[in-house]
């Protein structure tokens, strides 16, 4: 019997490490690989299409990044779009979130359909977008015009642009945010609500002294997946310019980080600046991450 | 109901496997038994669809798939794909602004060989030859020049209709082409403005010039080159005449334009007589042709070539030739109006003579082919397409009001500089 034992033992060892293979295995293949491999190339002048003929150049990319103008250009389109959209988009996911979880009739149709923006395709949704902004036929400008506010060319400027693509990140991810919120809420004890029923607090008392102090964990799991998911735009801005050109319009007004990283990718075909960008915005990325936490961590201790 | 560990521990590794193999698997080849399916890659529209059909009658062991992409999508895709190494359709469609980047990395496609040299406009073989001798495209259309304009928008705006008359109108250069904008402006139906965009009226005038982007040493020499700012200076006063439409060349906006009927005059290769036609259709027989100022030139034109990447080279090869041979260039001439780059083609009564209804009978085959024989070819670099692009941006900030004409040539020229890196 003493084989079998073993035989017990080992599994009752190896197998939990089995059962977590698979995700380990594609991570490394799709996750981390690409990273380390990202991080080498970046260190090179990297000709793509050349065949890939390469030349160790150290730092140099970083280097030649930071005093890149259009760079930083990038960086501040890519922080005002991410303002622009994750600041409303998480308030408003608040408060339809509790609009759910009371008052509804039909309740679960609404549930449904607030996710119904996510799951559509974003190129879709960015082309029926870009065509609501257009310049000429577009039927935001027709509804201005109808109050009497005169067309705006959606594409040229700086502001105009990105109101238009927070505007679509906005209408994607709203919904998806509710429902995160409204899950949580659901896990909110009742009685909270009893209690504070008889003390005599009004719904907006209830809604600012319970439910929000009771989200805090979520607010700032939503925050930190917002902000990472915001700074990596990309399809918006390439499809809102509506001619294909990853300039991000004519004087780069909503060219984001990513964006310009695949311009320098694949236009120019300069692979190691690229990876170094690439780089680059992952360590922004995680340093807003970061802030980001302590942030909204600190504001919901204050309640 | 419990399983045993061990199977449990046993079903996941083989998950795990089969997770593994699936990732591996790449998608099938190109051949199935006896027939062989050829990937045509392409972009706009290269009016193939019914030689696709008489192909496949005569060689029933071949069958055609073609996708098509935008321009700009279509070649940053091919790039990848020869990066990569693996992608690229059998045959790739090439414009003339991109074809100097791929001769550059010439050993990526097949070469095709010299029998068929005598066969074309020399300037046009020239392009697609790598500096070895290579051939790597079989060059398809060229672009020509002409001015494509609107009869019924001419005549609400007291200017003359009849093509004769309107091709006098600017016979002696772009400055009268602008004279006519402006008194078409003053007169003009609500919603339609002169030309298309900036943009696409200097890639017409640029496209006369003997020398463009590039000298013939492949430096970048818009900087220094008049013609470049000459160009650059019509197109500026053109805007500021008010005469745009302001579209962004194959924007979405750009072909809602054509549609919807928002210019009344646009520069026109004879490739974009097709354009015209496919996103127009309803606007038959109120288009015509007339000459374009300034003398012959060329924007545009293609070739398809043969990436070494693919697994069929050789019945590649064999289907790009006959979709580029003269008989089929013939066809799509009178079919879509895209102008042969074989030379022997322009004294063919079916070509010469050819009249498109669409146009209101305009007689597109003399006025093409004749342009065509006048046209003095212009030196393409690498960056061409790319350049393009980036001077049209400079319009577009004029257009938009963000900068004034100097503020976006500086801002331009830099923008240019920075490709050659």
């Amino acid at each position: 019997m003493s084989s079998s034992a073993r035989l017990a033992r080992l599994d009752h060892k190896g197998s939990p490490y089995l059962y977590i293979l698979p995700f380990f295995l594609l991570f490394g293949a799709f996750g981390l690989f690409p990273l380390v491999y990202t991080g080498y190339v970046s260190f090179n002048d990297w000709d793509l299409i050349d065949a890939g003929a390469h030349q160790w150049i150290g730092l140099g990319n970083y280097r030649e990044l930071l005093t890149d103008a259009y760079f930083w250009n990038a960086l501040g389109n890519t922080l005002s779009i991410w303002v622009l959209s994750t600041v409303p988009q998480l308030l408003a996911a608040l408060w339809i979130a509790h609009l759910l979880n009371h008052r509804l009739r039909t309740r679960t149709a609404f549930r449904m359909g607030v996710l119904l923006p996510n799951i559509t395709s974003i190129v879709a949704v960015t082309l029926v977008f870009a065509q609501m902004f257009g310049r000429d036929f577009g039927m935001v400008n027709w509804l201005l015009g109808v109050v009497g506010i005169g067309p705006v060319d959606w594409q040229a400027d700086t502001w105009s642009s990105h109101l238009a693509i927070a505007i679509i990140v906005m209408w994607r991810w709203t919904g998806y945010n509710a429902l995160i919120y409204l899950a949580s809420m659901q896990a909110i004890p009742h009685d909270l609500y009893e209690a504070a029923d008889l003390d005599g607090a009004s719904q907006t008392q209830q809604f600012w002294r319970i439910t929000v102090p009771m989200l805090r964990p979520t607010i700032i799991f939503t925050t930190v997946i917002s902000t990472i998911g915001g700074l990596q735009i990309i399809a918006e801005p390439l499809l809102f310019a509506g001619s294909g050109t990853p300039t991000g319009g004519s004087d780069r007004q909503f060219q984001t980080i990513a964006l310009f990283m695949y311009e320098q990718g694949f236009r120019e075909f300069r692979f190691g600046y690229a990876s170094a960008i690439a780089w680059t915005l992952c360590l922004v990325i995680a340093l807003f991450a970061i802030v980001n936490l302590l942030l909204t961590r600190r504001i919901a201790d204050e309640e | 109901m419990r399983l045993s560990r061990t199977v449990r521990a046993l079903a996941a590794a083989t998950a795990a496997a089969i997770m593994l193999t699936a990732c591996g698997d790449s998608g099938g080849s190109g051949s199935d038994g006896d027939t062989v399916t050829l990937n045509v890659n392409l972009f706009g529209n290269f009016g193939y669809k019914a030689l696709y059909e008489e192909y496949q009658q005569a060689n029933p062991s071949i069958k055609i798939k073609e996708s098509t992409a935008a321009y700009n999508d279509h070649h940053r895709d091919l790039v990848t794909h020869l990066a990569t190494n693996s992608g690229a359709g059998d045959i790739e469609g090439v414009d003339t602004g991109f074809i100097a980047q791929m001769r550059e990395v010439g050993k990526q496609f097949t070469d095709l060989g010299t029998e068929r040299e005598s066969e074309y406009l020399p300037w046009k073989w020239q392009a697609s030859l790598t500096a070895d001798g290579k051939q790597i495209g079989y060059g398809t259309d060229v672009g020509g020049l002409a001015i494509c304009y609107r009869r019924d928008f001419f005549e609400q705006a007291g200017l003359p209709t009849e093509r004769d008359q309107v091709s006098a109108l600017w016979a002696s250069g772009w400055d009268a082409y602008l004279e006519a904008g402006r008194k078409y402006a003053a007169k003009a139906p609500a919603g339609t403005s002169f030309f298309d965009g900036g943009g696409q009226l200097f890639n017409a005038v640029i496209g006369q010039a003997p020398v463009g982007y590039y000298s013939e040493g492949s430096t970048i020499v818009v900087a220094s080159n008049p013609e470049v700012r000459k160009a650059w200076d019509l197109s500026v006063r053109a805007i500021q005449d008010g005469l745009s439409a302001k579209l962004i060349g194959s924007s979405t906006e750009w072909n809602a334009g054509f549609a919807k009927g928002q210019f009344a005059t646009i520069a026109c290769p004879a490739w974009m007589m097709a354009k015209i036609k496919d996103q127009s259709k309803d606007a038959s027989g109120k288009w015509d042709v007339a000459s374009v100022p300034g003398g012959g030139g060329n924007w545009g034109g293609s070739y398809l070539t043969v990436p070494a990447q693919g697994k069929h080279v050789e019945e590649a090869k064999k289907l790009a030739a006959w979709l580029t041979a003269p008989e089929q260039q013939a066809k799509i001439f009178t079919s879509q109006g895209l102008l042969p780059s074989i030379p022997a083609l322009y004294d063919k009564p079916e070509i010469a003579e050819y009249k498109d209804p669409f146009f209101h009978d305009a007689p597109v085959g003399k006025l093409f082919t004749t342009a065509a024989k006048e046209l003095k070819p212009q030196y393409q670099g690498p960056r061409t397409g790319d350049i393009q692009t980036t001077i049209r941006d400079g319009l577009v900030r004029i257009e938009q009001g963000k900068q004034t004409s100097e503020e976006s040539w500086t801002q331009t020229v830099s923008d240019v500089e920075r490709l050659a890196k």
